[in-house]
Parts: structure tokens; sequence; C-alpha cells
């Protein structure tokens, strides 16, 4: 890799700025997690992508006509985490637009569309990589969807608005992605000092700043495409219980009850 | 313009407004390098923090330049745009499709309901 050789000679001035320069980092690059590590969060994605897969086959074969909504939702996570934008940090950084999917098809579905976008990125543009794909489809395939996942559903059991719901989905499925990102990088290089809080510590900080109006963005977006598909395609989101119809209201608080 | 889209362009213009404040308000400028894309950087990084980390595996394939790189980063971006477009589009030609079909069938009915139609 050259150009590492060729900027590590400059030398940044504090830990500090060297943290913060790690943090914006999306996904992790090719090569930069130790073997052990990279091994490690391989094997704690494998069965996550496989029963993916699995639920991914039932969905199409048990409802054809919902292949073209699954089309959707990863082309969703393929625009936003293709748009790198400014933040507020003065850095860039993308969003993952996983949270739109998590919440139509649950998360298992997510993380085949999720690996597959993280596939095209490690490939093609030598961003991620394939020898740390176990890790990012873990932070953006697997934390990033169930955190959103949950959240929404938590939310919509306390009757708050849909479109409320879904951003605040959204919004945690992107920041939860950077958090377990941190964790990640914490883990395999600890501050010298302070050890793994140390430096768990600082990139959190740091990641929440930068991250918070990105998640934001991505809340919204997600909102104005969940406004179309409500606009557009009421069955389906009826049939996938994104929508409840009166009857289906009345049936879940019987349920509740 | 009706009260769904007018929602709609003030939701994507939040997220414009959110991309383009810190550039204007000149977030950046404390940096030797404002905006920079984040991964060649965080290489460096982690190489400084652990000066004797070496990576072990290198990319299969590495755009050559820059250009080459955000000519994919589009590329991804457009396939992405152009699957949802085809979505929307599919989903409103079908509506439409339905609606006119359905006043088709009714015209046809209606002129023997009337009297004075033939």
């Amino acid at each position: 890799m050259v150009p590492v050789s060729q900027e590590t000679g400059q030398g940044a001035s504090s830990i500090h700025e060297v943290l913060e320069r790690v943090c914006r980092v999306m996904h992790i690059a090719e090569g930069f997690l130790p073997p052990a590590h990279a091994i490690a969060w391989g094997v704690a994605s494998a069965p996550f992508v496989v029963h993916g897969v699995r639920s991914l086959t039932r969905e199409v074969r048990e409802h054809p006509e919902s292949t073209l909504l699954l089309g959707a939702s990863g082309a969703f996570t393929f625009v936003l985490s293709a748009l790198k934008l400014p933040s507020v940090t003065g850095s860039c950084s993308h969003p993952t637009g996983t949270g739109l999917g998590a919440i139509l098809f649950r998360p298992p579905i997510m993380a085949v569309l999720g690996t597959i976008t993280l596939l095209f990125q490690a490939l093609l543009l030598a961003h991620g990589g394939l020898t740390t794909l176990g890790a990012n489809v873990f932070s953006m395939a697997i934390v990033g969807p169930w955190a959103g996942y949950g959240v929404y559903r938590l939310l919509r059991r306390w009757d708050v608005p849909l479109m409320v719901t879904v951003f605040f989905g959204a919004f945690v499925a992107d920041l939860s992605t950077y958090c377990v990102t941190s964790v990640q990088l914490a883990l395999a290089f600890p501050d010298p000092s302070s050890g793994f809080l140390g430096a768990l510590g600082k990139f959190g900080s740091i990641f929440a700043v930068t991250q918070i109006p990105l998640a934001v963005s991505e809340g919204l977006l997600t909102v104005i495409v969940m406004r179309l598909l409500v606009q557009s395609s009421k069955g389906e989101l009826t049939r996938l219980g994104v929508l409840l119809t009166r009857s289906g209201e009345r049936k879940q608080e019987a349920v509740a009850r | 313009m009706s009260r769904n889209a007018r929602i709609n362009a003030l939701l994507l213009l939040a997220v414009a407004a959110l991309a383009v404040l810190p550039l204007v308000l000149g977030l950046g400028d404390h940096k030797e390098e404002p905006f920079a894309g984040a991964d060649a950087e965080a290489e460096t990084a982690i190489t400084e923090i652990e000066p004797d980390y070496e990576p072990w595996f290198s990319p299969l394939y590495e755009p050559p330049s820059g250009e080459i790189e955000s000519a994919l980063f589009a590329l991804q971006a457009a396939l992405g745009a152009g699957v949802l477009a085809y979505y929307f589009g599919l989903r409103r030609g079908r509506r439409q499709g339905e609606q006119r079909a359905v006043a088709a069938a009714e015209a046809a009915a209606a002129p023997r309901d009337t009297p004075e139609g033939d």
C-alpha cells in the first residue's frame, strides 16, 4: 500500500488527531484488522448471513411479488452507502441505508443485502476489504439493522406515528453501525496508555459528533422513501405489517390483552 | 403542489441543508485537508498508533486514480437510483393502468344502463 508508507512520515501531532482520522472510516480498510480479529468477526457474521440467505429465499419463494421491493431496499443501501457527505467535524462519511430494508423485511434479509453492498465496494472500489468483510458485515449488515429494527418495534408498540418510528429506526441503524466499527477498531488498536476503554471512549466521542448529522440525513431520506412507498405500495406494506389495517390493529390489541 | 409533495420537498431540503451547512460554515477549515476521504488517512492513522503494524493483505483491485474511484462510486449510486426509479415508475404505471382499466370497464357498462343511450 503505497499511500500508507508515503504518509506515515508526516506524523500526527497528537493521539486525538490520530484517533479522529481513524474514526472517520466507515468500513475498516483491507488488511487493517489483525488476522485473528478478521477471522473472529468473519466467524461471528457467517451464521447471520447464512440465516439471512435462507429467509431471503423463503421470502422470494412464498411471496414472489416482493422481489421488486427487495430489489428496491437493496438499491436504497447502494445509493446511500455511495453518498459521501460532509459533516460538522469537517470530515466526510457516508450513511448505510440499512434501516429501510430492516423495517420492511426484518433484519436477517438485510444481512444479505448489506453483505452484497459491502462486497461490491470491497471488490470494485477498494473501500472496505475482503479480509475485513466479516467485521464490516457485522457492524453494517447485522448490528445496524437489528438495532434499528429494535428501536422501530419498540416505538411502534408505544403507538408512536409510523414516520417517527421509521426516522428513529434508520437513525439508530446508521449510528449503531459506527459505534460497532469503533469497538472493533478499539479492540484491534487499543490506546497505548489507556487501553481498550480509553481508545473506545475517544473513538466513540468523535464518532458521535461526525455521524449524528449524517444519521439524521439518513433518517429523513428513509422517511421520504417510506412516504413514497405508502403512496405507491399500500398492499405490500400491509402484508409486511408496516401499515396496519383497522382489523389488524384490533387483532393486535386483542393479542396484547 | 399537493401537500404530500410539499412535505417530501421540505424533507429533501433539510437533507441538502445538512450536507451544505458544514461546507458553508467552513467547519473543515481547521484541517490540513478539509472534507477529505477517510480511508487512506485512516490507514495512516492505524500505522501511527501501531508503527509496527503491516497490512497483511491488499485489495485485489484498486481504482488507479481518484477520478476512476469517484466514477465507480457514481456507478454504484446510479445503479441504486436506477433500480429505485424503476420500482416507483412501475408502481405508478400499474396504478394508472388499473385506474384506466376500471374507467374503461365503467364506460363500457354505462351506455346500456342509461335510457337515452342507443
